[in-house]
């Protein structure tokens, strides 16, 4: 529900923006040559990025009033398939395009180009009042995959345990699936058990885990709250337990560990190339760290 | 085509030709669309079985991105959802109906009606938040499950949706039984009870199924609440137990899945079968309930001469 919302508070901003910008004062440059009117470069992808990139584009607009950014979410393979389709300037992904994928854009003439533009963890979250404080990687990938379905076999009450996932169009589903329930093997076969729930956005799962104290979910640093207890998490059994925090991803520490992704189709020029340039600077950047995510520089 | 050469005398008027044309067209228009989706629905469903087996589809894993795409689970899920809701909505509508029409006195009925009527304008997104933050925590915890994402909360939801379009239908059909046939049943000394159970709901049968058939199509077609509320696990469903379990549904998969997939893909197929077999049960649903009101309504008029 609350994706829904908050995609119309997006449409909602967006078109605010676009209205200020249409009724704005002259443009303080006109960089591409006779153009003055206002631009819209519209920015469409992942969950996990779409706050960040709203916030970017609010940012932006304010330093340059005649360049509009229109930011909508929907899963990172929607924001790969508008790439693909060549429906959108700049896709955002939480993870990196696959290769055939890259090889279905190539087919439709556009060339991807990959853009790191910030680090993310992803911290695995329950119930606040769930005694389980740490689990390693392997006993996470036995709760997803179902080999382990009480909490009292991870050190926990006896309670069912009920996973939480994102939906199969996400970019942090897929990560957490090679990254967790595979624990990066690529030729591990083990998928999520088919009992996980898949929920639509990532507030759905912060609610879900907040109020069951059966749930175990995975989530973006950038939307953990304080209604979540997050888990500290183990490479293996002799390795350091290490809690996900902004910190712990800068040094590497951390297992669950990510960029986060712009794409844009070939060589980026004009409007584009500037807002990607500006994304790497320091101000951008600063704006990434208030957010939860981690800077790249 | 020969009514408008029957006609073609009178037209005097050219407005009057507009006007008919017009009205001839939106006529057709309805016949028209539906076969245009139908058409369009297998011109964009059909590649899937050039590329997969159909044995393929008739599988229990759903897992599209990596081409597991058995629907089974998808299909188990939608009917236990729509079973139960229909299960809840049913017996509910028609006793609702049944009190506004027949029992509950003039003033009552008069703000009864028109209440049951907005409920049934009440967006379903709206319904699914209440059922994210009201049903949810309910169901987990008076009915100790392990979580309230389950089929059951999406069944009373769409009951809750259900419910109105039943009512409404239902409620005008035994408003249309001649007060005769009550007054005969009560000067033979039936009581209350037994004249509307034993005639003014039986001579209201037509309509009063019209209300169920509606209210199972708007139930199986229903998107967003389910898509809230269920927990959309692609687990197979067996038996009625499966409504306290997680499900998914068809067209939730749909919902969630259209936007992520590039066109023309293999996934994308597949999700427009899936609109396809969505589109054949309802059409299935409607042909049955008009072959049913076409009996009933030859036996009636058999009865009557």
């Amino acid at each position: 529900m609350r994706a829904i919302g908050r995609r119309y508070i997006t449409i909602g901003i967006v078109t605010g923006v676009l209205a200020l910008s249409a009724c704005g004062s002259e443009s303080k440059r006109s960089q591409s040559d006779n153009t003055v009117d206002s631009v819209t470069l519209t920015n469409r992808g992942s969950d996990t990025i779409v706050n960040l990139a709203l916030a970017w584009a609010e940012a932006y607009h304010i330093v340059y009033p005649d360049v509009s950014i229109s930011v909508t979410g929907g899963g990172s393979g929607t924001g790969i398939a508008a790439m693909i389709n060549g429906t959108v300037d700049i896709a955002n992904a939480s993870r990196k395009m696959k290769d055939k994928e890259i090889s279905n854009a190539k087919d439709n003439g556009f060339v991807p180009l990959e853009y790191a533009i910030a680090r993310d963890g992803i911290a695995v979250i329950v119930h606040p009042q769930n005694p389980v404080n740490r689990l390693t990687l392997q006993q996470l990938s036995d709760i997803f995959s179902g080999k382990v379905t009480n909490w009292i076999d991870v050190g926990g009450e006896d309670r069912p345990i009920v996973c939480l996932s994102r939906e199969v169009n996400s970019g942090t589903h897929v990560y957490f699936l090679e990254t967790v329930v595979r624990m990066g093997n690529k030729k591990d076969e083990t998928f999520f058990a088919p009992s996980t729930l898949l929920l639509p956005s990532s507030e759905g799962i912060i609610s879900e885990v907040s109020h069951n104290p059966n749930a175990i979910g995975y989530d973006g640093l950038g939307y953990v709250t304080e209604a979540v207890k997050t888990i500290a998490v183990a490479p293996d059994y002799t390795s350091p337990y290490i809690s996900p925090t902004i910190e712990n991803v800068i040094n590497n520490s951390y297992p669950i560990s990510r960029s986060l992704y712009m794409y844009v189709s070939g060589e980026p020029t004009g409007y584009t190339k500037d807002y990607i340039d500006w994304i790497y600077s320091s101000e951008a950047q600063l704006i990434v760290k208030e957010l939860g995510f981690v800077p790249v520089n | 085509m020969t009514s408008t050469k029957i006609f073609n005398g009178a037209h005097r008027n050219p407005l009057e030709f507009v006007v008919e044309t017009l009205v001839r067209i939106s006529g057709y228009s309805a016949v028209v669309f539906v076969a245009l989706i139908f058409l369009f629905l297998i011109q964009e469903s059909l590649p899937t079985f050039g590329e997969i087996h159909a044995g393929e589809l008739w599988n229990q894993r759903w897992y599209p991105i990596e081409n597991y795409f058995g629907i089974l689970p998808l299909l188990s899920g939608s009917l236990i959802i729509t079973l139960g809701a229909v299960l809840i909505a049913i017996p509910f509508g028609l006793m609702t109906a049944i009190y506004i029409a027949e029992i509950a006195p003039v003033w009552l009925r008069e703000i009864l009606k028109p209440l049951v009527e907005i409920l049934g304008g009440i967006p379903s997104v709206v319904l699914g938040f209440l059922g994210i933050t009201v049903l949810v925590p309910l169901v987990r915890e008076v009915l100790y499950l392990p979580t309230g994402l389950t089929a059951f909360t999406g069944a009373v939801l769409l009951a809750g949706m259900a419910i109105p379009t039943i009512v409404s239908v239902a409620e005008d059909a035994l408003d249309t039984v001649p007060n005769a046939y009550r007054d005969a049943a009560l000067a033979l000394g039936a009581t209350h009870w037994q004249t509307i159970w034993r005639v003014t709901l039986p001579a209201a049968r037509s309509g009063v199924l019209t209300a169920t058939m509606l209210g199972i199509g708007r139930a199986i077609g229903e998107t967003m609440t389910v898509m809230m509320v269920t927990g959309n696990a692609p687990q197979m469903a067996s038996g009625m137990g499966s409504l306290f379990i997680s499900l998914r549904t068809m067209t939730a998969t749909i919902a969630a899945e259209m936007g992520e997939v590039a066109n023309g893909s293999l996934h994308y197929h597949v999700l427009f079968s899936i609109g396809l077999i969505l589109f054949l049960i309802s059409l299935a649903i409607n042909i049955t309930a008009s072959a049913v009101l076409f009996r009933t309504r030859r036996r009636t008029e058999r009865l009557l001469s």
